[in-house]
């Protein structure tokens, strides 16, 4: 079981607010991501559930139970840090079982476990090595293997993966959402990276400022952004957002188009403009245009396109696709 | 550009290295010399470097006026119990100035540093006082906690610096994996922490074997230690040089032969963090 319920959580370091108001509720089971830019408090928020970190006010519930006043020990959450944090002088198997050694676990028992959780990670040959013998990969694995291996109510991970290369990224990304598969335990992830975040979470928080801009699936994020932030923050290549006539002419102050929802035709189209890049990754084609009255639009098209840099262009969005937005850079829903 | 380093550069480094070591070294190699010497030797005009007629029959006369052992265990249990209880407080103490510090901290460690700035004589009536109030004048226990006290500041300091090399994720890990506060320090930080705590022991260990202005005067006969030892060699009838290094020389020859085994783990410890 691991339900997460935060009621007016707040956090300040010293005169500094640096989480304000965060009302969340974390279900049991599921794959929460915070995500959001450098210093948005997605982190402080993680460690204030963790208990690393003292809350300013607020109540933090785990299945019901407030946990404020309570040690990290005694929250029954595991951790992987972004730097792994193994303990050097203990050998990976030492590592792995020092949560069930601390909860007095029977010598049998923590065996059989360990062993369990080392064959799962695929550390069986590593067990009696230290963790500076062990590639950045390996030395994620013990980390989550010492998380497993407690069973706790939830996982908290804090960008787990942004010291590994960026192919090493995606299999760890793989196993770490195949684990969520197989256990079925709580994980609340934290990143920076919002594709990590878009193909890893079955909801998505992200933050800014301290304060939660939009909670939801990462498809609601992506189609239904509530403001300017997430409709800028989700998706790559960005959102184009719009300004002035263009924008005007729909009854909003700034309209956002994503780059694949915009039409390209070298005859005929609702705006006109010049490529200025375009971009050729093999799958798609990426045109960087400006177009007239409108400014800098990115468009993706899929597959390989011929446009020379310079050459005009029409571009079409569509039209159902057009996220409004008011001068507060709220979303105008219909 | 890094600087050339000739023959003749390492060889000059080298030969000053020598020099300067030797200009430290020589009264302790005076010391054991004149130890060798008869008592007339010892005073020859101009003096014999080398002792003319080499004896032991100093280190006999020492050992037959006063026991030698009975001074060497007292400083042993000096230094080593003022050791152990100062690593005791300091590093709990140590530990919370290093991972949760206030704003606070950095005067509380100048603070503690400032009394070794102190000269000792400006406590010693209080102090001296209170010992005798409580009955500790002359005894194992009351010269162990001074000393303790004496250098439990440089403990602090010198375990503070260790303990901000341990990254604080790790001490954080072991909180989520269930580690309450002791085990925390047991398990984690005292064994990761374990070559700034050794030199720290082996320091303080030298400093209270050395210590000689408590020892003098907060003891008379049963809690003497090796200080004592050689001090009572400078008798009211009158200096006796060869005696006085025989006793200095049986005084200094554990601290010297442990400092010399320990010496790569005393650097180390001295240097540590010094370059990341």
């Amino acid at each position: 079981m691991g339900k997460i319920e935060l009621t007016g959580v707040q956090k300040f370091f010293g005169e500094v607010k640096v989480i304000s108001d965060v009302d969340l509720e974390i279900d049991d089971g599921s794959f929460v991501v915070f995500v959001g830019p450098s210093g948005c408090g997605k982190s402080t928020l993680l460690r204030l559930i963790a208990g690393l970190e003292d809350v300013s006010a607020g109540v933090i519930r785990i299945d019901g139970n407030d946990v404020v006043n309570l040690p990290p020990a005694k929250r029954g959450l595991s951790m992987v840090f972004q730097s792994y944090a193994l303990y050097p002088h203990m050998s990976v198997y030492s590592n792995i079982a020092f949560p069930l050694k601390m909860a007095g676990t029977d010598k049998r028992t923590l065996d059989t476990k360990v062993r369990e959780a080392a064959r799962v990670l695929n550390l069986t040959d590593y067990l009696d090595r230290r963790p500076r013998q062990l590639s950045g990969g390996q030395r994620q694995r013990v980390a989550i293997g010492r998380a497993i291996v407690r069973e706790p109510k939830a996982f908290l991970f804090d960008e787990p993966l942004s010291n590994l290369d960026a192919a090493l990224r995606v299999t760890m990304r793989l196993e770490i959402s195949e684990l969520h598969n197989a256990l079925g335990t709580t994980m609340i992830y934290v990143t920076h990276d919002q594709i990590e975040a878009m193909t890893l979470a079955n909801r998505i928080v992200v933050l800014n400022a301290g304060r939660i801009e939009q909670v939801g699936t990462p498809i609601e994020l992506y189609e239904r952004p509530d403001n300017l932030f997430v409709a800028g923050f989700i998706g790559s290549p960005k959102m184009n957002l719009i300004d002035g006539q263009a924008a005007a002419a729909v009854g909003a102050t700034t309209i956002g188009i994503r780059p694949e929802h915009i039409a390209v035709s070298r005859e005929q189209g609702t705006w006109i403009g010049k490529v200025n890049v375009a971009e050729h990754v093999g799958s798609d084609t990426f045109l960087y245009v400006t177009a007239d009255g409108v400014g800098d639009v990115t468009v993706r098209v899929v597959g390989e396109v011929e446009f020379r840099n310079g050459a005009t262009v029409h571009l079409t969005p569509e039209t159902e696709r057009i996220h409004r937005f008011d001068p507060d850079g709220k979303a105008i829903r219909q | 550009m890094a600087r050339a380093v000739t023959p003749q550069r390492r060889w000059t480094f080298t030969i000053l290295a020598w020099i300067v070591a030797l200009i430290i070294f020589f009264p302790i190699l005076w010391t054991i010399l004149t130890a060798f010497k008869s008592e007339g030797d010892a005073i020859l005009f101009p003096p014999a470097f080398l002792p003319p007629h080499w004896t032991l029959e100093n280190f006999f006369e020492v050992q037959a006026r006063s026991n030698y052992f009975k001074h060497f265990f007292n400083s042993v249990i000096i230094a080593g119990g003022s050791t152990i209880l100062a690593l005791v407080i300091a590093v709990p103490g140590a530990w919370s100035m290093a991972f949760s510090p206030t704003r606070r901290t950095k005067d509380i460690l100048m603070w503690m540093l400032s009394t070794k700035m102190m000269p000792a004589v400006g406590v010693l009536v209080p102090i001296y006082l209170i010992f005798k109030n409580l009955n500790l004048l002359d005894s194992l226990s009351g010269l162990t906690v001074v000393l303790m006290l004496v250098d439990l500041p440089i403990v602090i300091w010198m375990l503070y610096t260790y303990f901000k090399e341990i990254p604080v994720d790790i001490l954080e890990a072991s909180r989520m994996d269930g580690a309450v506060l002791w085990k925390e320090i047991v398990y984690i930080l005292v064994p990761m922490a374990v070559p700034g705590i050794a030199s720290t022991m082996l320091l303080n260990i030298i400093l209270a074997w050395n210590e000689a202005f408590w020892t003098l005067n907060l003891t008379a006969a049963n809690a003497a230690p090796l200080t004592a030892f050689i001090a009572s060699f400078s008798a009211p009838e009158g200096l006796f040089w060869a005696k006085l290094s025989a006793a200095s020389t049986l005084a200094i020859a554990p601290i010297l032969i442990l400092g010399w085994f320990s010496q790569r783990q005393l650097v180390r410890g001295l240097t540590f963090g010094a370059v990341k």
